[in-house]
């Protein structure tokens, strides 16, 4: 089942979509979104070129191993999460530094953050784990 | 802050050991033994601070709301142990690295033995008991890699499994032993308890903690009925045998009771049950090992007889029992450590670790025999080496027992003469005995196995000269820790002509005696042999199956492979579970709450059920997908009527990415026809009535609970104490970001299930 202009249209709408998603994780500490939110919309592009394409094609635009993503995820998390306990702060305390913030269009600005480290990481394992789930049962044949 | 880097680098040395292997084959071995190495002379040179009372401690907050802190602490037994721990490791890694040279999976090996390692310098400074605890697990996982390394076999993985469930069912009740500890002083600070050490022993729980931290300890050292797993554990590499099952990890125990002796000892349960079953463990230790023909087999259960010793001293609890224990323990790890590698070079050399097949190998093997003789001299207590002293120590001690001195004396005498004849049969028969050679090594062994050995074995004897010296600095400070008070020791070759070296004596040449009618006693225990089918072994294996039928029946029955009775199962326990909690409390709901319902509301609802009822009804599956998506988004629209956004999206997206894999898989699925019959069918829509009448009950009695919101905190707090004004987001981020790390981890796990499940299902469709 190929079709010319899902595969354009693909072309056209999954790097908006990732943009999109990245976008979505990092306003989600003021509005709307977060890591979760974001991981899922990218996981869909990467979705929307298995299937406009196939399995090998989404994996070369993943570049990694979806496992490798979402272990690298699971280890950002772990160290954001780890970071505090340097500072002599009980685990999981979110740092923040208020002198260094950047300024984006239409987020406005932000302020950097383990949480924000956190949530990165939430976004490569929920990628991670998507793919993976989505990528072995296509593969399955 | 040095107690944290004698540990921490062991652990790092032990992530990096696989690579420095592929760099440098021949002499990673070497290479890593210069860490624990130095970290032993580090803390020789600190003997001086130690052993003037002082400790060092050292303390970083973890989880402070539970009490569990990162907390260390060392004291004159902790600093024993350090340094046999590190120095009996830097000694092993010289000699695994030549005795599993060309392994291939060597580098591993070298990792596995240096996170043990870490684990048991941890342990042995650990100050928060459940740190400690923590520790005491990795020593059991880690032991578990390490008997279980050449995995390929079938008895390593079992035996390697059976030492893993005794010692971690022994671990179980220790942690429920510790818990109960911290719950009743308020503390799980070891430095704490020691302030207040009557607090226990005058508590109505005292017995039952007693026995619990108890059975950690008779677990984890081997002690009667647990020792079985010890002698199955001899399927380890030798070197793994040599570190674990002499000088360190069953001495972990020991060290727990040691460390006990201050808040949990003293009492009468304490001196009987320890010593009843250090007395049992000693002589069954001692009358198994004379019997045995293998080499380690021989080590193993003298190690068991030995252990069983130092467990009675200190259930004696006395003065002179308690300097008898400490001194034993270090004679023993110095002796054992080094048979264990001789036991290892000699198989090595010759091919066999049976006994009756060696001979004659000091022509062969000059500088070994020397080690091996220099250890068994030292086993078997032969002055003047420290064994001796030690030997004099424990009968001093027995003898001096206001009760049972006579028993336990016997009982002392018995494991003496035969360890022995045991001494003679490993470290001074192999080489000396002439009457065959059927297995002729063809030269020395190289030098990295027999340094190991010949250093331990030369330790023992310069110990014994020196023993002055060794009682002031190093034994003094660990016998005052375990007592919890300043104590004097005075260690001396000669004390004249006494009822103690009379017993020595006679001892030595009983246990002369025994070596010659070995033959005699190994044909009677041949005759013996159906006695094992009753002994705790046989009850293991008998309780594994078990075990593993009901596992078996179980699956068959719950777990079939049919999706519908995974979701039955869940489904009706949810219901049972539920119906269970609310049997008896009866519904006080104000309905009249209901009627402030909206329209749209209605609609949306009106909506889902209609989709419900298509899912059931639908002939094609594409269409079923569609109506179940209908109820997916209908979801979504009511978060969005709650003002949710961020659920509201999630669950749009999940949706999506949920139609998305259907559409993947929907070619690869068999026909959509039905195939329940009229019955399972009926049973399906009961529980599904069931499942969905509970659920409502549930929600009802929940929004019926007057409670003030949660949410307010959230509300409040957001902002200024997180800097985000998305509260979802901040919840998951920032408030209970701990419980997202444990669901991310959860989801990773299960991705990794899937991809597992899916995979081994194409392989081994491809090759049947």
């Amino acid at each position: 089942m190929i079709s010319v202009i899902l595969q354009i249209a693909t072309k056209i709408i999954a790097p908006v979509q990732l943009i999109f998603s990245i976008y979505l994780m990092l306003r989600g500490h003021n509005q709307p979104g977060g890591g979760f939110i974001g991981g899922l919309v990218a996981a869909s592009a990467f979705a929307l070129y298995a299937m406009a394409y196939d399995v090998s094609m989404a994996k070369r635009i993943l570049r990694f191993s979806p496992q490798l993503i979402s272990a690298v995820g699971l280890m950002l998390a772990v160290i954001s999460g780890l970071l505090p306990l340097i500072f002599g702060l009980p685990l999981m305390t979110g740092l923040w530094d208020g002198s260094i913030s950047m300024h984006f269009i239409g987020l406005g600005d932000l302020k950097l953050g383990t949480p924000l480290l956190f949530d990165f990481g939430v976004y490569l394992v929920v990628i991670g784990i998507t793919m993976s789930i989505i990528l072995s049962l296509v593969e399955e044949d | 802050m040095d107690l944290v880097l004698s540990v921490l680098p062991i652990f790092l040395l032990a992530l990096i050991a696989p690579y420095l292997f592929r760099l440098s084959k021949k002499n990673t071995g070497l290479i890593l033994a210069l860490i624990p190495a130095a970290v032993c002379i580090y803390w020789i040179a600190n003997i001086g601070h130690i052993e003037s009372g002082a400790t060092r401690q050292f303390s970083l907050l973890w989880i402070p709301s539970l009490g569990i802190n990162l907390s260390f602490y060392a004291d004159g037994l902790s600093l024993l142990f350090i340094i046999l721990i590190s120095g009996i490791g830097a000694l092993v890694l010289i000699f695994a690295g030549a005795y599993l040279s060309g392994n291939p999976l060597l580098g591993r090996f070298y990792l596995y033995i240096l996170f043990f390692m870490g684990a048991m310098l941890g342990l042995v400074i650990a100050d928060n008991l459940l740190i400690l605890f923590v520790f005491w697990e990795l020593t059991s996982i880690s032991s578990y890699l390490l008997i279980g390394f050449e995995h390929e076999k079938e008895a390593s993985r079992r035996l390697s499994l059976q030492a893993l469930l005794v010692t971690g069912g022994g671990g179980l009740a220790l942690l429920a032993g510790l818990i109960l500890i911290g719950l009743l002083t308020g503390s799980y600070e070891f430095t704490d308890l020691l302030q207040n050490p009557d607090i226990i022993r005058s508590h109505s729980l005292y017995l039952p903690i007693l026995i619990l931290v108890l059975l950690g300890v008779f677990t984890k050292s081997a002690q009667v009925p647990f020792h079985f797993w010890l002698p199955g554990a001899m399927v380890a590499p030798t070197p793994v045998s040599a570190y674990l099952h002499s000088a360190t990890m069953v001495k972990a125990g020991i060290f727990l009771l040691a460390r006990m002796n201050p808040i949990l000892g003293g009492t009468d349960a304490w001196h009987y049950i320890i010593s009843i079953v250090g007395v049992i463990t000693m002589v069954t230790g001692a009358v198994m090992a004379v019997v045995q023909t293998d080499l380690k087999r021989l080590l193993a259960y003298s190690t068991v007889s030995a252990l069983g010793t130092i467990v009675l001293l200190l259930g004696l609890g006395t003065v002179m029992a308690t300097k008898a224990a400490v001194v034993f323990l270090i004679v023993h790890s110095l002796y054992k450590g080094g048979l264990f590698m001789i036991a290892g070079t000699i198989d090595h050399e010759t091919g066999t670790r049976d006994v009756t097949c060696l001979g004659g190998l000091v022509r062969f093997m000059p500088i070994t025999a020397i080690a091996a003789g220099l250890a068994a001299l030292s086993m078997s207590g032969f002055p003047p080496l420290l064994g001796f002293i030690s030997k004099e120590l424990i009968y001093e001690a027995k003898l001096q027992l206001p009760a049972l001195s006579g028993l336990v004396t016997t009982a002392g005498i018995l494991a003496n003469v035969v360890n022995v004849a045991v001494a003679i049969i490993v470290g001074i028969a192999p080489f000396w005995d002439d009457e065959k050679i059927r297995f002729q090594p063809e030269h020395e062994a190289p030098l990295s196995f027999w340094v190991g050995p010949l250093i331990l074995s030369m330790l023992g004897l310069i110990s014994g000269l020196f023993s002055d010296l060794i009682g002031r600095q190093l034994i003094a400070p660990a016998v005052s820790a375990v007592r919890a008070e300043e104590t004097l020791v005075r260690l001396k070759l000669w004390h004249g002509i006494s009822p103690v070296l009379m017993l020595s004596v006679a001892t030595l040449l009983t246990g002369i005696g025994l070596f010659f009618i070995r033959h005699v006693l190994r044909r009677l225990a041949a005759n013996l042999k159906i006695l094992t089918n009753i002994g705790p072994g046989s009850m293991y294996k008998f309780m594994i199956d078990g075990v593993l039928r009901f596992a078996a029946w179980q699956t068959r029955i719950i777990q079939n492979g049919y999706q519908s009775i995974y979701t039955l199962v869940i489904f009706a326990a949810t219901v049972l579970l539920i119906l269970l909690t609310f049997s008896g409390s009866y519904l006080d709901f104000d309905w009249f709450m209901l009627t402030d319902v909206r329209y749209d509301e209605v609609l949306l609802i009106f909506i889902m059920l209609i989709a419900g009822f298509s899912v059931i009804k639908i002939k094609s599956r594409l269409g079923a997908v569609i109506a179940l998506g209908v109820i997916g988004y209908s979801i979504a629209l009511l978060y969005v009527l709650y003002g949710a956004p961020d659920l509201a999206i999630t669950q749009i997206l999940v949706e999506t990415l949920t139609v998305i894999l259907f559409v993947f898989v929907i070619y690869h699925l068999p026909r959509f026809t039905e195939l329940s019959s009229r019955a399972v069918r009926i049973r399906d829509a009961v529980v599904s009535i069931l499942f969905g009448s509970a659920m409502t009950i549930m929600m009802l009695k929940a929004i019926s609970i007057p409670h003030a919101p949660i949410s307010d905190f959230f509300m409040r707090n957001s902002y200024l104490q997180a800097f985000g004004k998305n509260v979802v987001n901040v919840i998951l981020v920032d408030f209970r970001s701990l419980d997202t790390l444990g669901e991310i981890t959860v989801l990773s796990v299960a991705a990794l299930g899937v991809y597992a499940l899916l995979k081994f299902k194409t392989t081994r469709g491809k090759q049947p």
